[in-house]
């Protein structure tokens, strides 16, 4: 098993990005540090459009990470409805 | 009736395809080897460009728009902070300390980084990595100038700021991080890609900038705080960039392993070094400390470099050749260099001091097994030097490892007690190396390495060893922005303004 | 090759002894003693008796250890590039082979406070 993780920063609009990620990610641990918020996960991690955009209340566009992401860790891929990390291992 | 009919959107897949790769054309009067021609020397063999792809599928103009929104909210914060005295919300001011390094030895750093990655942009023959290293460059520029601007506030009112740019070029612990960057530039492009986008901003940069913003936040730095997620928010792209970048050359031909793992060898170590900077920041300089230097290495070395070796093992890829002896120097390093930034500390533009008691106790928590063994005694040694009336400045100044340009301060790896002595002669000259390491990268390429600039071998050509010389020339005000921080103007002046700031005295 | 360019490619050595304006290089080195953070770099005439080296510049910068002043010089063993050698006190430092940038390590066997029982 090896750990992906993506780590975002503590803001109000990652507050919902956050709990759209875990609701996706049953396996996924939560990590709150002073200013940022860590999230790991066993082997594969996926951010869902849908699951975010009914958290926040409106249309999101996954590109919009980039502007609150501190880091990450993983094979990226990504297409319009979903964000994957994932480990090959 | 006009019905207003909502515009066909591109789905990223496709538009990715036509704002990349369709943006580029096959040459009809000058061969591509004319048009790139520093794509094959370094013996790197590549039969489909196309097969670089960005996984964020990131185009320009989604670039610009989320570049445009990070830098509205860097500024916004930035403005608060001048407005507010922000300056005063810092637990102490040996905190600056840090952002002093920062500032001498890291932002040229990401300077150079631009500079690099606008060259390798032009020199790779693929479209998708010639608009990923485009990005790059802007953010890497970006980087430096929200860095340099977010501590100018700071400058206004602390000594060692003022002349980073004197700094970088001329004094001896930032030629640590500038060879390592000139080094990286002066390769060919695939070489630095792995030396930058994969080694520093994969493997490395998680250990750089992740303890540092936690820590600025832990010590009410709201300024570093925020430029430093801004500028983190571009380093996921560009770790990104460096693991795809990585598997691309693997997956191109497997003539090219051999070649790859080298890289990753020779920059795993040279980033590790520079790293050497970073644990004693950790470790010591921080008055408010978020996790000692062992527990970072758990988490962004261990754990993660750990899950990207195993991942990268099924191209054939080993962990670096150093990785064990990096492991073995966790425990060590941060304290051998911090003793070596103290008892120097007169030809630093930075402030340190002997840890407190309390300091110590804490250290020696994190450090079970080598703190209280090795360390201890000779910080007590020292504190007592200093009630005495005579504090412990060490005038022998160091010798320096002609490859990552660090004073001789680490043990040999299973022998904590004995400093490791390497040299070799090469074509009649003596070099001396901190490590196996270090030696090994000289090996390959001596050509290279023998024409190093070390600043305290310079200090003796240039200078003729006259030490207020040399402090002119780096621009360092003796007695103003060196030395032990007890005493020291900027402990007088933070005390006494956050005194006003709290009292109507 | 030497150094990965795109043709032959020659360096040029920054730190040779004509660098130096009459003078060299010589790093020494206290054994186990620890409080010095890395060996110390000086520089002097190569005509300089040995002795000079030992007696001004190496016993001013080793002064700050406690054991510095119980060192026995004539039980001193020393090392130069790593391999055991004995110098001659009198003659320079050139007649003794130290050449420019040489390492020269010292082992004392007394005391060492600062040090870690064995």
């Amino acid at each position: 098993m090896s750990t992906v993780f993506i780590a975002l920063q503590a803001n109000e609009e990652t507050r919902p990005i956050i709990d759209a990620i875990e609701l996706d990610n049953p396996r996924a641990v939560v990590h709150r540090q002073p200013a940022m918020v860590k999230i790991d996960a066993p082997d594969e991690l996926v951010i869902r459009k849908q699951t975010i955009e009914e958290q926040l209340g409106r249309a999101f566009d996954l590109q919009e990470l980039q502007i609150n992401l501190i880091t990450l860790s993983g094979n990226v891929d990504e297409d319009d409805e979903t964000l994957t990390l994932r480990w090959n291992s | 009736m006009d019905m207003k009919v909502e515009k066909k959107k591109l789905n990223l897949k496709d538009k990715y395809k036509l704002l990349t790769r369709d943006l580029g054309w096959e040459p009809s009067y000058r061969s591509k080897d004319e048009i790139y021609p520093y794509v094959k020397y370094e013996g790197l063999k590549v039969h489909d460009w196309d097969k670089w792809e960005d996984p964020f599928r990131l185009t320009m103009d989604a670039y610009w728009k989320y570049q445009a929104e990070k830098e509205r909210k860097f500024y916004a914060i930035i403005d608060a902070h001048t407005q507010n005295n922000g300056h005063l919300n810092i637990t102490d001011a040996r905190y600056l300390t840090a952002l002093k390094i920062f500032l001498q030895a890291i932002s040229p750093g990401e300077y150079a980084a631009h500079k690099g990655f606008a060259r390798a942009g032009r020199e790779f023959a693929g479209v998708g990595t010639q608009v990923a290293c485009q990005m790059q460059a802007i953010d890497e520029l970006r980087h430096a100038q929200t860095q340099i601007h977010a501590m100018s506030n700071y400058n206004r009112y602390y000594n060692g700021f003022h002349a980073f740019a004197d700094a970088r070029d001329r004094i001896w612990y930032t030629s640590v991080a500038r060879s390592f960057f000139d080094d990286s530039m002066s390769a060919g492009p695939f070489e630095f890609m792995i030396a930058i986008g994969f080694s520093f901003e994969y493997v490395l940069t998680n250990l750089l900038f992740v303890p540092f913003m936690s820590g600025a936040a832990y010590n009410g730095d709201m300024a570093t705080v925020t430029f430093g997620f801004s500028a983190q928010s571009d380093e996921a792209r560009h770790m990104t960039l460096g693991l795809e970048c990585i598997k691309f050359m693997l997956e191109q031909d497997p003539d090219n392993l051999p070649i790859v793992q080298a890289w990753i060898d020779k920059w795993f170590w040279r980033g590790f070094r520079v790293l050497g900077l970073v644990s004693t920041m950790m470790d010591y300089m921080l008055p408010k400390r978020v996790m000692s230097w062992r527990e970072a290495w758990e988490i962004y070395g261990v754990e993660n470099g750990g899950a990207l070796f195993r991942d990268l093992a099924r191209y054939g890829i080993r962990p670096p050749k150093g990785w064990d002896d990096a492991e073995k120097a966790i425990d060590h390093m941060s304290h051998q260099l911090m003793l070596g930034l103290y008892q120097w500390s007169f030809g630093t533009a930075f402030h340190s001091w002997i840890p407190s008691d309390e300091d110590m106790d804490w250290l020696s928590a994190k450090y079970p097994a080598t703190f209280d063994k090795h360390y201890r005694p000779r910080w007590n040694h020292i504190k007592k030097l200093a009630a005495a009336g005579t504090p412990y400045k060490n005038f022998g100044l160091a010798k320096l490892c002609q490859c990552c340009q660090l004073p001789i301060v680490f043990t040999e790896p299973d022998d904590p007690t004995m400093l490791c002595n390497r040299e070799t002669t090469y074509k009649g000259e003596k070099y001396h190396f901190c490590s196996d390491g270090c030696q090994d990268v000289f090996e390959h390429e001596p050509e290279k390495y023998i024409q190093a600039w070390l600043p305290m071998p310079a200090l003796f050509q240039d200078q003729q060893g006259d030490i207020g010389a040399w402090m002119d020339w780096v621009s360092l005000k003796d007695g103003t922005d060196n030395g032990d921080y007890a005493g020291s103007e900027d402990q007088r002046n933070f005390q006494q303004w956050r005194g006003l700031a709290t009292s109507n005295q | 090759m030497p150094v990965t360019a795109i043709r032959e490619y020659v360096g040029v050595p920054r730190d040779p002894a004509a660098n130096f304006h009459g003078k060299q290089l010589v790093y020494v080195s206290w054994d186990r003693h620890l409080l010095f953070a890395a060996p110390f770099l000086i520089c002097l005439p190569p005509e300089t008796p040995f002795r000079e080296l030992v007696e001004g510049p190496l016993k001013a910068l080793m002064s700050p250890d406690p054991d510095a002043a119980a060192v026995d010089w004539s039980r001193v063993e020393w090392l130069k590039s790593n391999q055991p050698w004995t110098p001659d006190f009198d003659a320079s430092l050139a007649a003794n082979g130290i050449g420019h940038k040489d390492q020269l390590r010292l082992r004392t066997p007394g005391p060492n406070s600062l040090s870690p029982a064995a």
